[in-house]
Formats: structure tokens, C-alpha cells, sequence
């Protein structure tokens, strides 16, 4: 499922004198088995923008493809579309609403017509995914930790199979424990079944180490597209826009300006770390 | 979505005209006098007369005239129902057609299209002042039009604290639900074909989500209201306290200028 986004605008009330722009003239495409981290800050537009990619909101000006469908032309049949990109809104736990875990993450399959034995086994797989034990599945999602009820969620998505799998903000809100469990299952997610994996946030620090394109969106524009290193390299323009850097390149940066010589980006903090000591190293040999 | 889009009713129109600018009491005052000369009005000069007084007012508040017909478009159903049930079922008047077992009397026509017209000022003057008067100004306007009734034990300041909060939320809860509506899109859903039952049953995953959410937003609502020791109207100031303007009296002396020449008339 290739996504091709051509020349797109969004504007919210146009027309009106609550008209705002989210959007201007933004070009993307996304080819397949990609993951792709797409940061921002609040209100930059993000969240508009992924709304777009499942025909949620059509685009007020340009187009945007998927696969073979163009969502803005006439008698395009959406619900495919949403089976084959899910999205997974931020603080997604809102949306649970059935009596049981299962129910509720049956609900996406039940709409695409699959029969029972199909459902139950999806529900299943869903479940394993995102780790969630399949005692639970007759509890109420009512009754789960907020952790929990993020990944049944996730799990009621999940179990559409979707080829694209879209996630605002999945971590917002939870502990330390519960992000990091979220987002080392996503990244096996996208290892083992080769789905593009499209990451929201406005966090470096989650996103440096997993996805392998950034795309900066700043006041409804591209700002930045490119490899994790690359776009981290820009760290003034970033944190020009209130984004900074990863904790890692940024004790890099900082040694830089102090004169020593460290390469300038670093995902994690053991990179960072062999840098340091690499540099260390050269220093004391010199000395 | 659209249809969550429509609601024209506590949907305000920020600006600085006269008619913004006038006290929300005096608004209030004056919609609610409009509405008793609309009701008394018997002739069509004295409805031309509001109909004309209305416009004025339309044009001065600056507000769209696109927003302010909007209002109407809910009772659109009521107003066709009004004239139709008049011009078929009135027999006072001249008989204008006779046709099969079709009768139309002129009075019949008269009628239904006056008080469709009495309905149609009525709508229009409500929403003109919900559309100049922001819902925080309205409900404070309330609760001061409301106090001498506390003797009665009417609790003034309790009312209107309720307004102001069903008011505040009513834009969080639309927003919540479209968002909700969105997120079940994305998993398939459907709100929009089948029969009656099948589509009030699809509406089960859009209103239990929301529902639950608007019970979490009451509860922190309270507890934070708590927190800041609320306890009620008794002995409660103001931030804001409301002042009568010359601009106030001079729209009550307008007003009772054109409620006398429509009634007169």
C-alpha cells in the first residue's frame, strides 16, 4: 500500500470565521514496509494529517492516494480502505466501549463481515500481539489499568490486519513502563510482519531508535524528511520549533561546542556512550 | 458530522458591535419583550414592523446573515407543517380553489403563513441573542433576572451554574463525540445505512464511549471545584460585574418605540 500525498491541503470551518488552516501544500509518499516517525508540536497538524490517510477527512485541496484509491474521487468505498490502513487515535481507551475485551476488539472484524471462527482466532492473534494475556478476554475493558485499555485498543485495530498501521500518540499518558512495552511491541510488530508502521508524536526520545524516516511537521508544513541521523543533525532548527533533539545527540552537541571531537548524532545513549569513549581514548593517547 | 456542525443554538458569534455590546440583561429583556408584542401582534403592519426592527438588529450585530438563517433550518419541518395544516384544514375566508376534496380559504392562507411568520421572527430572535451574547454573559444575566425568586426558594445561583456548565460542554461533548465517531469509523463501522433498529444499534459504540467520558468529566469537574472550596452562590463576588451602558437605554427606548408603533398598528 504505497501513500501518495500530492500538494495537500486541510482546512478546518473554511469559510468561516473560525477558518484555520491545519495543513498547507504538503507532499509525502510512503512506500511500503516503511517506518516512519512523523514529529511535531501540538497543533502542528499531525494528527490531521493521518486522518487524511484513511479518508476520515478528505484533503480541501490536492489528493491523496492509497494503493489504487484516491480518496477524494466520487464513489470511492472507504471501508476497505480503513481495513487495510488502521488507525489508532490518541487515547485510544476512549473509544472501548463493549462489554468484554473480546467484544471489543471483535468489533472492528464483526464490521468487515469475517465469520466467527475467523474473529475468534484474530482476536486472539490481536491480543498475543500486544500482550495482553488471553485470560482477560472475558473481563470488562472497563475494569483494565489504563495501560491495559491502551492495548486492547490497539489490539481492536490490530485485528483488522491492517498494511498500514497508523499510531497518534500511543505513549501519551502512560508510565515509563507502559510506553516502553508499547513501543518495543509496535517496533516487533513492523520486524516480523513487514507492515508499514506510520509513529505520531512529539517526542524524539520514543521515535529516534525505532523508526527509520523522520518527517518534521511545523505549522501544517514538511520541515524536515529524512533519516533519523539526518534530520537530528538540523538540532538548532529543531529545537528552534520546541522539539529538540535525543537526550544522546544532544550530549554530543554540547561536547562539540566544548571541542571535542564526537561525531554529532547519536540514537541511543550506548551509542553515544562508545562515541565518548572512543573519543576519550584519542584524547589520552595524544596526551 | 455535519450534523454536528449545525447546532447554531449557544453558538457564539465573537465581535464588537452595538448589539454585542449591550448588557446580556438588557438583551435578555428586550428578546423576552419582543417575543410578548410578537405573541399580541394581531395585523400584518405590526408584524412588518418587528419583521423590519428585526433586520435592523440583524445588520447591526454584523453577524453573517448565512449564520443567523441557519437557525432556522431545524424548524424548517415545523414551519411547512404550520402552513400546510392551515391552508387544508382552514374554512374561514373566501374559497380559493376547489378541486376534488381540496378546499383553500384565504383565511387559511393568511394564517399559516402568518404564524409561520411569528415563528420565524420567534427563532430568529433567539438565536440573534445567543449569537451576539456569549453563553457565560447569558447564564450571568440569568441568575441576576432570576434572584428576586430566591425568596421563593428558587435557587438562582445553583441554576444558573448548571446552565454555565451544560453550556461550557456542550462544544467538549460534540468534539468528544465526533472524535469517538471517528475512531469506530476507522474500525468499520457504520452509522449510516440499514433500518431504524440496526442504525439506533450502531449508535451503541459512539454514545457507551461517550457517555463514560462525559460521567469522568462531571466527576473531575466536581472534584475541582471542590478543591477550590465552591460552595455555592451565598456571598459570591463577581470578576465580572455587569453595568448598564447609555447604549442600554438607548436600545430600551428603540425598542419600546417600535413594541408601541407595532402594537398600535
Amino acid at each position: 500500500m504505497p501513500i501518495q500525498l500530492n500538494n495537500v491541503s486541510f482546512t478546518y470551518s473554511p469559510g468561516t470565521p473560525f477558518e484555520r488552516h491545519a495543513l498547507r501544500g504538503i507532499n509525502l509518499s510512503i512506500a511500503d514496509g516503511e517506518f516512519i516517525g512523523i514529529i511535531g508540536q501540538t497543533g502542528s497538524g499531525k494528527s490531521t494529517l493521518v486522518q487524511l490517510l484513511n479518508g476520515l477527512i478528505k484533503p480541501t485541496q490536492g489528493t491523496v492516494r492509497v494503493g489504487d484509491v484516491t480518496t477524494t474521487d466520487k464513489g470511492v468505498r472507504l471501508r476497505p480502505l480503513r481495513q487495510m490502513v488502521g488507525l489508532v487515535f490518541q487515547f485510544a481507551e476512549h473509544q472501548l466501549f463493549a462489554e468484554t475485551v473480546a467484544a471489543d476488539i471483535a468489533f472492528g472484524p464483526l464490521n468487515l463481515g469475517l465469520d466467527p471462527s475467523e474473529i475468534a482466532a484474530r482476536v486472539d492473534e490481536a491480543m498475543l500481539t500486544v500482550g495482553l494475556p488471553l485470560e482477560m478476554k472475558e473481563r470488562s475493558p472497563f475494569e483494565l489499568s489504563g495501560g491495559q485499555m491502551r492495548r486492547v485498543a490497539i489490539a481492536g485495530v490490530l485485528a483488522m490486519r491492517p498494511q498500514v498501521l497508523i499510531l497518534d500518540e500511543p505513549t501519551a499518558g502512560l508510565d515509563p513502563r507502559g510506553r516502553d512495552e508499547i513501543l518495543t511491541r509496535i517496533g516487533a510488530l513492523h520486524r516480523e510482519r513487514g507492515i508499514t508502521v506510520i509513529l505520531v508524536s512529539h517526542s524524539m526520545e520514543d521515535i529516534a531508535r525505532l523508526v527509520s524516516r523522520i518527517v518534521v511537521i511545523h505549522e501544517g508544513e514538511v520541515l524536515h524528511d529524512g533519516p533519523p541521523r539526518e534530520v537530528f543533525c538540523s538540532a538548532e532548527s529543531l529545537s528552534g520549533i520546541g522539539l529538540g533533539v535525543p537526550q544522546a545527540t544532544e550530549i554530543l552537541r554540547r561536547l562539540r561546542l566544548a571541542g571535542w571531537n564526537v561525531p554529532a548524532v547519536a540514537l541511543t545513549l550506548a551509542e553515544a556512550h562508545g562515541f565518548i569513549v572512543e573519543a576519550w581514548r584519542e584524547r589520552s593517547g595524544e596526551a | 458530522m455535519s450534523m454536528l456542525q449545525n447546532v447554531t443554538l449557544g453558538q457564539y458569534f465573537p465581535g464588537t458591535s452595538v448589539v454585542h455590546r449591550l448588557d446580556p440583561r438588557t438583551k435578555l429583556g428586550l428578546a423576552l419583550a419582543y417575543i410578548i408584542v410578537l405573541f399580541i401582534a394581531r395585523t400584518g403592519l405590526s408584524y412588518s414592523v418587528l419583521a423590519l426592527a428585526s433586520a435592523g438588529i440583524v445588520l447591526l450585530s454584523e453577524v453573517p446573515i448565512k449564520l443567523v438563517l441557519r437557525g432556522l433550518r431545524p424548524i424548517l419541518m415545523i414551519l411547512s407543517l404550520t402552513v400546510v395544516l392551515h391552508v387544508f384544514t382552514s374554512r374561514e375566508g373566501v374559497e380559493l380553489v376547489s378541486f376534488w376534496f381540496i378546499r383553500i380559504y384565504s383565511g387559511g392562507v393568511i394564517q399559516g403563513f402568518m404564524l409561520a411568520f411569528r415563528l420565524v421572527l420567534l427563532v430568529l430572535s433567539t438565536s440573534i441573542l445567543t449569537l451576539t451574547t456569549s453563553p457565560i454573559a447569558l447564564t450571568d444575566a440569568i441568575e441576576l433576572a432570576l434572584r428576586p425568586l430566591r425568596r421563593f426558594g428558587v435557587p438562582a445561583h445553583e441554576l444558573a451554574m448548571m446552565m454555565t456548565i451544560a453550556l461550557r460542554f456542550i462544544p467538549t461533548l460534540l468534539e468528544e463525540a465526533e472524535k469517538i465517531m471517528k475512531a469506530q469509523l476507522a474500525r468499520g463501522a457504520d452509522f449510516e445505512s440499514g433500518g431504524l433498529l440496526k442504525r439506533a444499534k450502531s449508535l451503541l459504540p459512539l454514545l457507551i464511549p461517550l457517555f463514560i467520558s462525559a460521567f469522568r468529566r462531571a466527576d473531575e469537574l466536581a472534584m475541582a471545584m471542590e478543591a477550590r472550596c465552591y460552595r455555592g452562590g451565598e456571598g459570591r463576588t463577581k470578576y465580572k460585574v455587569l453595568a448598564y451602558s447609555r447604549l442600554d437605554l438607548y436600545a430600551a427606548m428603540c425598542f419600546t418605540a417600535v413594541g408601541v408603533v407595532a402594537l398600535a398598528l
